[in-house]
């Protein structure tokens, strides 16, 4: 599998996913969040920024099911779902997931027929800190 | 000084030039490249030596050095490179158009040289180096364009109702015209609507035929002086209007994250393109929308204003797109049935159909849209004749 190559910006993102936890930047002086990371805040242009601990309930926006030709790891779990998901305190973040029967689930654990938009989701986080998520009502 | 006039008609295409289209071809993407590039200087009639201004994608293989060199260009005094893939199709003619106007250069070459039918696919590469924008999407398997794309697609179909059928009148529509152009990979293949319905899935909601052709070929048109242009083999085809587009926030071919991730590159380029342009969409005879997908035409229906938010699915009905239709589309087979070499076959499509010689011909076409890739950066031509 892919596991994520990450830069100076998008590194405290995995280190708190690594704990469990799921983590926004957001502007220190304006407050406003923003994803994926970066530098500097597009709103007031500040470069202070802090890691802001989210709920990590959401809904689905929208999703896929991809079938091969995959990469390999991928084709494996074929067709499996991904998941957009906007998050409940800051809408205009959607992350890109798996919809998982649980915790560390492959990415082909729920029938796609489970998932639909406008589904509410959690976080979890599987045994490498990667971000998944659960039907909040499964 | 001068008053500043901008590029509104001062450049014209005078000359196009294409490999064959196959799944695969023999020769290498250089060799292609200089075939392409030489045969629109003698449609043309201009010499090699004449080139001064070179413009490709970031992603052309082939260098400004090295084609210069084997086909002999003069001095060059003007280079350029359009990033993000498909989305750099028209602006190599929009910056080889505003050198020529702005006195950088005087003849200009855009060229594309792709092996993608017979060369490695990267998601089939276990080895595959991650960029890393990608760690926010790659690792949960959203790997390829059409995964990224058909998510845009599935919320689109969702929040407008449209339907599958929609993005059937799409490819069916390039596939029409494909069938009419021998030059076209699937000129022998027609399409119905139920080999489409129960096609194989590539990333649901998008089966096989809302994939473009994985093709080999190059393609390159020439660009000078609207003034010099009168003294070419071939009557001109003015460059009207020119844009690019990168809207605030966005995100490559993952533009998930702005306030309506349905609303695109093609909005932002769309707006200076009409501004700077004696013309409006319901002057456009015929268009050539860039469809490496089915899904982005229309959205890019809406982004170029042919329809409000919401109703590109709806415009595809009734034939609309089909020649004789409300704006008959992709005329050479696009991307979907003609080639896929990153767009520039819809440029040189659109010169045909100003010229009268498209195998699919807009009786009197006096005005062609052509378009660059949607949800990646984008850029997009008026031409007029």
């Amino acid at each position: 599998m892919l596991t994520p190559v990450t830069d100076a910006d998008g590194a405290p993102f995995w280190r708190y996913a690594a704990q469990g936890e799921l983590r926004v930047q957001a502007c220190t002086d304006c407050g406003e969040p923003r994803f994926p990371p970066r530098p500097c805040c597009p709103h007031c242009q500040s470069f202070a920024s802090e890691w802001r601990r989210m709920s990590g309930r959401g809904r689905i926006w929208s999703y896929v099911v991809p079938h091969p030709p995959l990469l390999p790891d991928y084709a494996a779990q074929a067709p499996y779902n991904v998941i957009l998901v906007e998050l409940a305190e800051a809408p205009r973040i959607r992350m890109v997931g798996n919809l998982v029967s649980g915790p560390g689930a492959p990415l082909n654990s729920l029938s796609p027929d489970r998932v639909r938009i406008g589904a509410r989701v959690q976080v979890v986080f599987d045994g490498d800190g990667l971000p998944q998520w659960v039907l909040e009502r499964p | 000084m001068p008053a500043v006039t901008g590029i509104k008609d001062a450049t014209a295409i005078v000359g196009i030039g294409q490999t064959s289209f196959a799944k695969h071809l023999p020769e290498d993407e250089r060799t292609l490249a200089c075939r392409a590039v030489l045969a629109a200087l003698d449609d043309a009639g201009i010499a090699p030596g004449e080139v001064d201004a070179l413009a490709s994608y970031t992603m052309e293989e082939t260098d400004e050095v090295e084609l210069a060199k084997a086909v002999g260009f003069g001095d060059l005094t003007f280079f350029s490179k359009i990033g993000f893939g498909g989305g750099g199709s028209c602006a190599t003619v929009a910056h080889l158009a505003a050198a020529i106007a702005a006195g950088q250069a005087t003849v200009g070459v855009a060229w594309r040289s792709r092996k993608r039918g017979s060369g490695p696919r990267p998601w089939t590469n276990t080895a595959v180096q991650l960029p890393t924008p990608a760690q926010w999407t790659r690792p949960f398997g959203l790997l390829r364009p059409a995964d990224e794309i058909a998510m845009l697609a599935r919320r689109y179909l969702h929040e407008y109702g449209a339907t599958r059928d929609h993005l059937f009148n799409v490819a069916l529509a390039c596939r029409n015209r494909a069938n009419q152009n021998p030059a076209a990979v699937m000129y022998e293949r027609p399409l119905t609507r139920e080999m489409y319905m129960s096609s194989r899935w590539i990333s649901e909601p998008l089966c096989l035929y809302d994939n473009c052709l994985e093709t080999d070929g190059a393609l390159a048109c020439v660009i000078v002086s609207s003034e010099r242009a009168r003294d070419c083999r071939r009557a001109p085809v003015y460059v009207h209007s020119a844009a690019q587009g990168l809207p605030a926030q966005h995100h490559g071919m993952v533009n998930y994250w702005n306030d309506d991730p349905l609303t695109g590159p093609a909005w932002a380029a769309a707006r200076h393109l009409w501004k700077h342009a004696d013309i409006t969409p319901s002057d456009v005879d015929v268009a050539q929308i860039y469809d490496a997908f089915t899904p982005l035409v229309p959205l890019s229906l809406e982004g170029y204003g042919f329809c409000g938010r919401g109703e590109g699915g709806a415009f595809t009905e009734g034939g609309a797109l089909e020649t004789g239709g409300r704006l008959p589309l992709n005329t050479g087979g696009g991307g979907l049935s003609e080639a896929y070499v990153h767009g520039f076959n819809l440029i040189n499509e659109g010169v045909k159909q100003l010229r009268g010689t498209s195998t699919a011909q807009v009786p009197g076409a006096a005005t062609c849209l052509v378009t660059a890739g949607e949800g990646v950066p984008t850029s997009a031509l008026l031409l007029r004749n």
